[in-house]
């Protein structure tokens, strides 16, 4: 029986150039993705009556969307698990139940009632996971979220989305809604860089190519990795390596399609990501590329214990290993390696 | 427009507005299907000697457990639940007593009991929501009461007076989330919802006092926000009486069970917890039960 989530299947048109080669972007810095996403859901809740916001608490929903739609708005309280079987209830006789917390508490403390009762149940509950990865990086370890992409991916019926510019959350808001499912939306906190021009088109499970590029393939998830691969691109073309940008938003159902064809034919593939090196985009993309191709991969991930001294969500991110400079390296081995064996 | 931290709706409330939008979700997910009568003991005497043959099968079963809740679940399930309401078994290890209940409801074919746990069969030791009449698996301890207060919520926010009814363990009290549960139940003042607490005093170490205790029970449930009742959780016609909802709140029924009833050598005993029966010892448990179970208890 396939449980895979019900999205259009990936299709040719998932190669767009959205940067021509050679242009470096100057990123600006993009909407609040949170606030974002709550005018989609306010969107949604005003036309689909089955929309209830389930909150734990977080803070700000009970000013919007409490204040707008007060009977559809039920605070649990802190208490992540009862969220999710609350939530599960409430999809068992037909309400389309928004749950709100962490991306660390959504997958690590109440995972196995996001598991068993939501996911076990394919009922279309939608997690709205924030925090995700070093976006909440001044709290300290406690709220950092970097193992809930390896945790999502694993029980495999949960459609996983990590959009990369957050002018794209509230399209991945409404796409997800459609999801007879349930999904997983991975937001960050607050602003953060994009790249100037218009925002890219999202669809639901097509990874989107950013950038041509005949040399090596960039993956990239969520909009700091996003921006390091564009940067990289930027200077490997100044020393004569063409990148091809992939962004890879949809991590399940993955667009195996769109990937291969962003990757065929280059000297090698670097991921990028927000997360462990276990379980997240790398592994992922390894999976699809390995069975495929033979192509070498570099995997770009937080590697290491995060550090002991506050530091912002970019610093703290480049600190573990995860900068455009390491993706230039990174390309720059992998290229240098298949001129050398040519 | 009421203010959303507040509590529910007012009872007055019309119904909501997802009320039309789901009524084509409202399959046949309850157990409560029979339009016969039926009567609990003998009901609860058959579930006692399904439990025990079940326990004589591959790889044994939780009878003790479901020994305990025979009464409870007969209670329910013969007289309570209408067409519409919703029952949890959150104790989900005492599947023997609700396959043997879904049997007697004509929910499934009777000889699929002897397939419990076998290869083959779609009887595992924890209930799987793929069987018709359960709506979610349950089995990992403190689900049940989450799940009910989402039912019980979706009710409430409609307007409607369906019933939602769970039975837990008590040794299942023990997992914070259902507590998390019984907090937002009570602050809610959920409408029917009826939680009933089998509350035979083992768990698979020996006491729940002596692990980690729960009493004051009631008093817990009280200061959450709940009507407390105490019970004796064999005797059908005070179980009747207590299980029934109040619209004002939720319910909790701690329902004084012995683990193992109605088979002396399992009576009491926490050995009774799980165990796989060899033929003599179900002969010996079946002939036990040929007697109706009376009620009152120590």
């Amino acid at each position: 029986m396939s449980r895979t989530p019900t999205v259009p299947p990936a299709a040719a048109d998932s190669v767009t150039t959205g940067q021509p080669a050679g242009q470096d972007p100057q990123p600006v810095l993009g909407p609040d993705p949170r606030a974002a996403y709550r005018e989609a859901l306010l969107e949604l809740a005003a036309a689909d009556p089955r929309v209830i916001c389930l909150d734990s608490d977080t803070g700000g929903l009970e000013k919007t969307f409490g204040k707008q739609f007060p009977d559809r708005y039920v605070n649990v309280g802190i208490a992540e698990a009862n969220l999710m079987t609350v939530a599960a209830g409430l999809a068992r006789r037909g309400f389309i139940p928004y749950v709100h917390t962490m991306a660390t508490f959504a997958t690590m403390r109440a995972g196995e009632f996001l598991k068993l009762d939501v996911v076990g149940n394919r009922l279309p509950v939608r997690v709205i996971a924030t925090h995700g990865g070093l976006a909440a990086a001044h709290f300290g370890t406690s709220h950092f979220a970097l193992e809930d992409l390896a945790v999502t991916r694993a029980l495999a019926d949960l459609a996983v989305v990590v959009p990369g510019d957050p002018r794209q959350v509230g399209a991945a808001t409404h796409q997800l809604h459609e999801l007879p499912g349930p999904g997983y939306l991975r937001l960050g906190r607050s602003a953060t860089p994009v790249p100037p021009g218009p925002a890219p088109e999202f669809r639901l499970g097509r990874a989107r190519v950013l950038r041509e590029g005949a040399d090596v393939t960039l993956v990239a998830a969520g909009p700091l990795p996003l921006l390091f691969a564009l940067e990289a691109a930027g200077e490997l073309a100044a020393g004569g390596i063409e990148a091809q940008v992939l962004d890879l938003h949809t991590l399940h159902p993955l667009d195996r399609e769109g990937l291969l064809t962003a990757c065929r034919g280059r000297a090698g593939v670097v991921t990028v990501e927000e997360h462990r090196p276990q379980g997240g985009l790398g592994d992922a993309v390894a999976e699809v590329v390995s069975a495929e191709l033979a192509l070498p991969m570099r995997r770009l991930a937080v590697r290491g214990r995060p550090g002991l001294r506050v530091a912002g969500q970019r610093a703290a991110l480049e600190q573990l290993g995860v900068s455009t400079g390491a993706v230039v390296d990174a390309a720059r081995h992998l290229h240098a390696r298949t001129t050398a064996v040519r | 427009m009421a203010v959303p931290t507040t509590g529910p709706p007012h009872p007055s409330a019309p119904a909501h507005p997802a009320v039309e939008a789901v009524e084509a979700v409202e399959a046949d997910h309850s157990s409560a299907v029979s339009t016969a009568p039926l009567d609990p003991a003998e009901m609860a005497r058959r579930i006692r000697e399904d439990a025990v043959r079940m326990a004589g099968g591959p790889e044994g079963a939780h009878v003790g457990g479901s020994l305990s809740c025979a009464d409870l679940m007969a209670v329910l399930h013969a007289q309570l639940l209408r067409p519409g309401d919703s029952f949890v078994l959150s104790k989900g290890h005492a599947a023997p007593a609700l396959y043997s209940v879904l049997v007697q409801l004509g929910r499934l074919p009777a000889e699929e009991l002897d397939g419990y746990t076998r290869p083959g069969s779609r009887l595992f030791g924890h209930p799987s929501h793929d069987l018709p009449g359960v709506e979610f698996a349950t089995g990992s301890l403190g689900h049940g009461l989450g799940l009910s207060v989402g039912l019980a919520i979706a009710e409430q926010l409609r307007g409607g007076d369906r019933h939602v009814y769970t039975v837990l363990g008590d040794g299942e009290l023990q997992e914070g989330s259902v507590w998390e549960a019984a907090l937002l139940a009570g602050h809610r003042k959920l409408p029917g919802l009826v939680a009933a607490v089998d509350r035979n005093g083992l768990q698979i170490t020996g006491g729940t006092e002596g692990c980690v205790g729960l009493e004051p029970l009631d008093a817990k449930f009280a200061a959450f926000g709940w009507e407390a009742r105490i019970v004796d959780g064999h005797d059908l016609s005070a179980l009747h009486e207590a299980l029934q909802p109040s619209p004002a709140g939720p319910v909790a029924v701690i329902a004084r069970t012995v683990k193992g009833r109605g088979v002396p050598f399992l009576e009491g005993r926490v050995a009774g917890h799980y165990a796989k029966l060899k033929p003599d010892l179900v002969r010996r448990g079946l002939a036990a039960l040929g007697q109706p179970v009376a009620g009152g208890t120590s």
